[in-house]
């Protein structure tokens, strides 16, 4: 008996270091692209003056374009992919449904209606601060998730919830958040429909110090809280009576996890717009590399989701410069096929 | 009608008969089919006289039989109210067959032009031909137009084609979510390179706004002929739709009547969609509502689908104009806002269909 624990105690810490490895080396690619992202663009910067320039020798133009835009911008996709990404692995484990996404279940559109509704709002008093409205949008996107959320979960309950319930609601209800969204920008002037269209399609272009103030305080809070709960989502995984049997008293840490999820999730949509699939390949990869424990799960994700922000960011920068594309579609050009490809795998 | 059917050593087609008379509801329904078109006929009317400009029933009367083209209420009426109703009628009746042939084949009650990719497939398409051909004629549009129908439906087909145990309809509706995604992803994209995002914003949104006659009249041709196409095929609908095994024994060619369908099916969407844009929500509810209504003869259903599908269309179009006048309000967020309550009462039955 004994010998058996140490060896499951010796296999678990192997395991953790194996994990703890693992997210050294992702955080190292990150950092890696963080800075080849950095000189990627319509002006390309070399490496070394890329370093000149951090370490305050460069040339004031090269000051202003890193400091001003790119660093910002790469620090928002940076903490929006740790949100989304995060999230849909919450999601993920409160639903039980490995394919339950926030944006196709109406989580992304239900943040963007309010977010549009308080745009369009505000920009109705004259002498309202930008800065004001910037920091209120990620409060104003949460209200918008927590009310999609709680009427997936409302219309989907008839004697408890089923998790395919759950998913046909989340994707009736996404389609009339979008139908709502669309008539609340048409009544809005033509800078501001610009203004929320860009917005909407998932887009950091233009992504200042503000949008990461404005997201950072709701990353440092609430990883750290996935991080605490993710023992309970681990013993959700075991299935809903088992973890009764456990005697976690499950719809209440449910709710609270829903929470959480729709808090990193709409603090993103509130900066970012809608980007679709990410909080779907990112976790979905991360259980590829260090397997479904959630307490080993959400740090490698948190990176991955990085990852492939910054990485898609470059693209969005690079592809058909010196146009720019919303980094969102291309999230969804390389999301939806793998997604696809999961649809066609996974067993029921 | 086991021991009837054993008794009397009746052939397929005797047995064919029967079922179709077995499924035929007890109810008139030569006369829902003869009021529904009253009402289409009346919805007409009343589209014709509301909208920005307010026209009397006199002024129409009289635009029709004396027309004069110096007279604005007449030019108003004739170019732009006469095409626009029919559009509505035409596009309406197109995407609710389209609905009911593909629920019938898939087994699936989630099936429908919008959730099975055809949409935004034709959307696809066209922003691609604006982009290679910025001058496309309304005949390039429509041909661009079914090439996407086809691949957005081919997509989705494949999907469930590679899915071990086919597609359940919470997996045919998360495909199809993935596949418009990708597919308007991409639209986008082109859109932004090509500078066609003007001509595009439309097909999103949805409308029979500024339709003209010459388009209406190809769109409609196509409409009657694919609808009496489907109509032939009515009888082995019926039996395709209680289940392919069945139908099997019956000695129905499957291949044959799958793949005509969804030849007409590509041609009734790629048209619709082609002059109307993304109009969601009509082929998925229309089809439950007549098969409540009519019952399971799809000789019934195939027609006073297409009717009610006109009705709703060209009822949304006339609310498109009044609720926000003078301003358009699209039509597909109006259709929308009619099939979210209706997708969700399907999506609470877990998917399984209206009984």
């Amino acid at each position: 008996m004994e010998m058996r624990n140490q060896k499951s105690a010796g296999r678990y810490t192997r395991q953790s270091k194996r994990t703890i490895k693992l997210f050294l080396f992702l955080v190292g690619v990150l950092l890696v692209m963080f800075f080849v992202s950095m000189g990627a663009g319509h002006l390309t910067l070399s490496l070394i003056d890329i370093f000149k320039t951090l370490i305050g020798s460069g040339t004031d133009s090269h000051a202003l374009l890193l400091f001003q835009f790119r660093i910002p911008r790469l620090l928002v996709a940076v903490l929006v992919g740790i949100g989304m990404g995060v999230a849909g692995a919450v999601f993920q484990g409160i639903t039980q449904n490995e394919l339950a996404d926030p944006g196709i279940i109406g989580i992304h559109s239900g943040s963007g209606l309010f977010v549009v509704m308080f745009l369009y709002l505000t920009s109705l008093y004259e002498g309202s601060q930008p800065w004001c409205t910037q920091l209120s949008l990620p409060f104003v996107a949460f209200i918008g998730g927590i009310t999609a959320a709680l009427m997936i979960y409302i219309l989907a309950w008839k004697s408890g919830v089923t998790p395919v319930r759950l998913i046909l609601v989340g994707i009736g209800l996404n389609a009339g958040f979008s139908a709502l969204l669309l008539l609340v920008q048409l009544k809005m002037s033509d800078s501001d429909f610009n203004r929320a269209l860009v917005w909407l399609s998932g887009s950091i272009w233009n992504a200042s110090w503000q949008s990461v103030w404005s997201l950072l305080p709701w990353i440092l809070i609430f990883l750290p809280l996935t991080l605490y709960k993710a023992r309970i989502l681990a013993v959700m995984q075991l299935g809903e009576e088992m973890a009764l049997g456990l005697g976690t008293r499950v719809e209440k840490e449910k709710f609270l996890l829903l929470i959480i999820g729709v808090a990193m999730a709409a603090a993103s949509v509130a900066v970012a717009g809608g980007i679709a699939f990410l909080g779907l390949v990112a976790p979905h990869l991360s259980r590829r590399l260090v397997g479904g424990k959630f307490l080993r799960l959400i740090p490698i994700t948190a990176v991955v989701g990085a990852i492939l922000m910054v990485v898609s960011d470059t693209l969005a920068r690079t592809l058909l410069a010196p146009a720019e594309i919303p980094v969102g579609l291309i999230v969804s050009v390389l999301g939806a096929p793998y997604f696809i490809y999961l649809l066609m795998t996974i067993k029921d | 009608m086991m021991d009837e059917i054993r008794r009397k050593q009746l052939t397929d087609k005797d047995i064919q008969k029967r079922l179709m008379r077995r499924l035929s509801h007890s109810h008139p329904t030569a006369w829902i089919f003869f009021t529904s078109g009253v009402i289409l006929f009346l919805l007409m009317l009343l589209s014709l006289r509301f909208g920005a400009a307010e026209l009397t029933w006199e002024m129409i009367g009289e635009a029709i039989w004396n027309f004069d083209a110096t007279d604005t209420a007449h030019v108003i009426l004739v170019d732009l109210r006469i095409p626009r109703v029919l559009a509505a009628a035409v596009v309406g009746a197109s995407l609710a067959v389209s609905g009911v042939i593909m629920q019938a084949l898939t087994l699936n009650p989630l099936a429908s032009p919008s959730i099975m990719g055809v949409t935004s497939g034709s959307a696809f398409m066209i922003a691609l031909g604006f982009a290679l051909f910025p001058q496309l004629s309304h005949y390039q549009l429509i041909f661009w137009s079914f090439t996407g129908a086809a691949l957005g439906a081919g997509m989705v087909f494949s999907i469930g084609f590679f899915t071990q145990r086919g597609l359940t309809p919470v997996k045919l509706a998360l495909a199809g979510s993935a596949v418009s995604a990708l597919l308007q992803s991409l639209s986008t994209m082109i859109a932004i390179h090509f500078d066609v995002a003007r001509d595009m914003s439309f097909w999103y949104a949805g409308g029979v706004a500024g339709v003209r006659i010459e388009s209406v009249t190809v769109i409609a041709l196509i409409g009657i002929i694919g609808l009496f196409a489907s109509l032939t095929l009515s009888r082995s609908l019926t039996i395709l739709s209680l289940g392919e095994e069945m139908a099997r024994g019956l000695g129905l060619r499957i291949g044959w009547i799958k793949l005509i369908s969804l030849l007409i099916v590509l041609v009734l969407t790629g048209a619709a969609v082609s002059i109307a844009g993304a109009v969601g929500f009509i082929g998925l509810v229309i089809p439950h509502m007549t098969k409540k209504i009519v019952g399971l003869d799809y000789r019934w259903v195939l027609p006073i689908s297409a009717l009610f599908g006109a009705s709703l269309l060209v009822l949304a179009d006339i609310g498109a104009r009044v609720i926000n006048p003078p301003y358009e309000t699209p039509v597909g967020t109006l259709t929308a806002l009619i099939g979210v309550p209706f997708f969700l009462f399907l999506a609470r039955k877990g998917g399984r269909g209206w009984k």
